[in-house]
């Protein structure tokens, strides 16, 4: 048997800081050439008008003195740990949350969570606790995505538990009703993930997974891509537009992800990414 | 008056703000609004509205000022302020017409309002007005000075007097109950690549709680 390989916590704290302050200021280059690409598209005048304020906004916050956007998220971390590796110094999660605190201090970041949803929203003033998704897999290496999530898509979210018999008309249905719903508090043009399968929380799990692939790209399998593109196409046909202020360009991308589900089931999840899509990763 | 036509069409408003200026704002107006607004969002309208059910006066003047529901990036040392966008307008419903009724006349946030609160608008003559949502960064570039002047421990939530230089927004909700939504969409839909069933509840978006 293979020696474990040591990861002194102190590294993945430093990474994680690193993405957090990195990632809100510079949006992936996806999106750059997709709100681009959606400025060419767009019908609508004042889309185009919205589109280019948003391109600008792409490019002043690239220069690193303001955050893309005032909501700089709930702090979405996906943790791909190899099974042969071995943490040293602390707590895993306590070093995460330890580079989320001083990413979100360093990079003068908004403090945005609350210590509890009833009975006391304090905020806890640097944007702890992180929401971590572990997965322990093959190998030897950490990799560490940081998604810094706003709220305004966020709320948008909706979920189902449909009926296997609803198929694959009424999961479309499902979807496009939930972006029609969406309207500007999900700060359009965006992107929408899909959960479809699996069960009530696994359906939304894969959707915000959907959201963490690299942006435009299509699943694999061509029957989901199909999906994928007839969706967007009718999601650009719902008239929203740029900010839904009317227009062509309502989403950049639609990333659906399935999974095995129970014979009585078809569980769908929608989650929505505004145009602030604030994601990285690196590979330890 | 307090508003101002430019010659592109654009108006220019500062508050305070009269039953009048506010009559000459319509839905689709690009309006920039300079000077003085109250930044206040979700913790900070809770508290204010508290304090009026204890008899309290609010920590300001409310009369014909412009309230902001934002809650901004902190600064770095040198700037005066961080990023500072739009939150969602309609969580803000439970708490807004108490606001109303003491003589606020505009509002800013992200998405619309729904009729309830369109009808308020409409009933005490005041304004609601759409800032572009998560551009943070560039609406830091029009704020010129912000100073917390109440509820501090709010941290961003606090209440915040801002000064603005020429920040833009869109009418949403005129004083006559209109929704800009509502029509602006309308043209653009592709009715034949939808489900039957599939309707753009314009309306019930400001009944979602959105976020930011």
């Amino acid at each position: 048997m293979a020696e474990p390989r040591e990861i002194d916590a102190t590294e993945i704290t430093r990474v994680v800081r690193d993405l957090c302050i990195e990632i809100n200021y510079k949006v992936p280059e996806e999106m750059v050439r997709l709100v681009k690409r959606a400025r060419e598209l767009e019908e609508s005048p004042l889309g185009r008008q919205v589109l280019d304020l948003l391109i600008r906004n792409q490019e002043l916050a690239a220069e690193g003195e303001y955050p893309y956007c005032q909501d700089t998220g709930y702090t979405v971390i996906f943790l791909d740990l190899g099974q042969d590796v071995h943490v040293t110094g602390t707590d895993l999660y306590d070093a995460v949350n330890e580079g989320v605190r001083q990413g979100y201090g360093d990079g003068y970041l908004r403090g945005s969570i609350v210590r509890d949803p009833l009975f006391d929203r304090r905020n806890t003033g640097d944007n702890t606790p992180a929401f971590i998704h572990t997965r322990i897999v093959p190998g030897d290496q950490v990799r560490i995505q940081v998604d810094a999530k706003g709220a305004g898509s966020e709320n948008m979210g909706k979920h189902a538990m449909l009926k296997p018999a609803d198929g694959l008309e009424g999961a479309k249905e499902f979807v496009l009703q939930a972006v029609a719903d969406s309207g500007p508090n999900a700060c359009p043009p965006g992107i929408i993930g899909v959960g479809i399968g699996g069960n009530f929380e696994m359906s939304a799990v894969i959707a915000k997974r959907a959201l963490m692939r690299k942006v435009g790209q299509p699943n694999p399998d061509p029957r989901i891509a199909e999906l994928e593109a007839e969706l967007y196409e009718k999601c650009n046909a719902l008239g929203l537009g740029p900010e839904a202020l009317g227009g062509t360009q309502t989403v950049l991308a639609v990333h659906v992800e399935t999974m095995p589900t129970h014979i009585a089931s078809l569980p769908v999840a929608v989650n929505i990414e505004c145009h602030a899509h604030r994601t990285g990763s690196r590979v330890i | 008056m307090s508003v101002e036509v430019l010659s592109d069409g654009r108006k220019r408003i500062s508050a305070p703000l009269s039953d009048d200026d506010v009559r000459a704002l319509e839905i689709g107006d690009v309006v920039l609004v300079k000077g003085t607004v109250y930044a206040a969002r979700d913790a900070a309208h809770k508290r204010m509205v508290e304090m009026l059910d204890r008899g309290e006066e609010l920590p300001f003047d409310i009369r014909g000022q412009i309230v902001y529901y934002v809650g901004p990036t902190p600064e770095r040392p040198g700037n005066v302020t961080g990023s500072a966008g739009p939150t969602t307008a309609s969580r803000m419903d439970k708490w807004t017409p108490r606001l109303l009724e003491l003589g606020l006349k505009g509002i800013m946030g992200k998405g619309g309002r729904g009729p309830a609160i369109r009808a308020e608008l409409q009933k005490h003559t005041a304004v609601y007005m759409a800032a572009l949502g998560g551009g943070g960064a560039l609406s830091a570039l029009t704020v010129r000075g912000q100073e917390v002047i109440a509820f501090e421990d709010l941290q961003t939530e606090a209440i915040r007097r801002m000064e603005l230089e020429d920040f833009p927004v869109w009418v949403v909700n005129d004083c006559l109950g209109r929704d800009f939504y509502a029509e602006t969409i309308r043209p653009w839909r592709k009715n034949d690549l939808l489900p039957e069933a599939l309707h753009v509840p314009t309306d019930e978006w400001a009944g979602e709680n959105g976020g930011g």
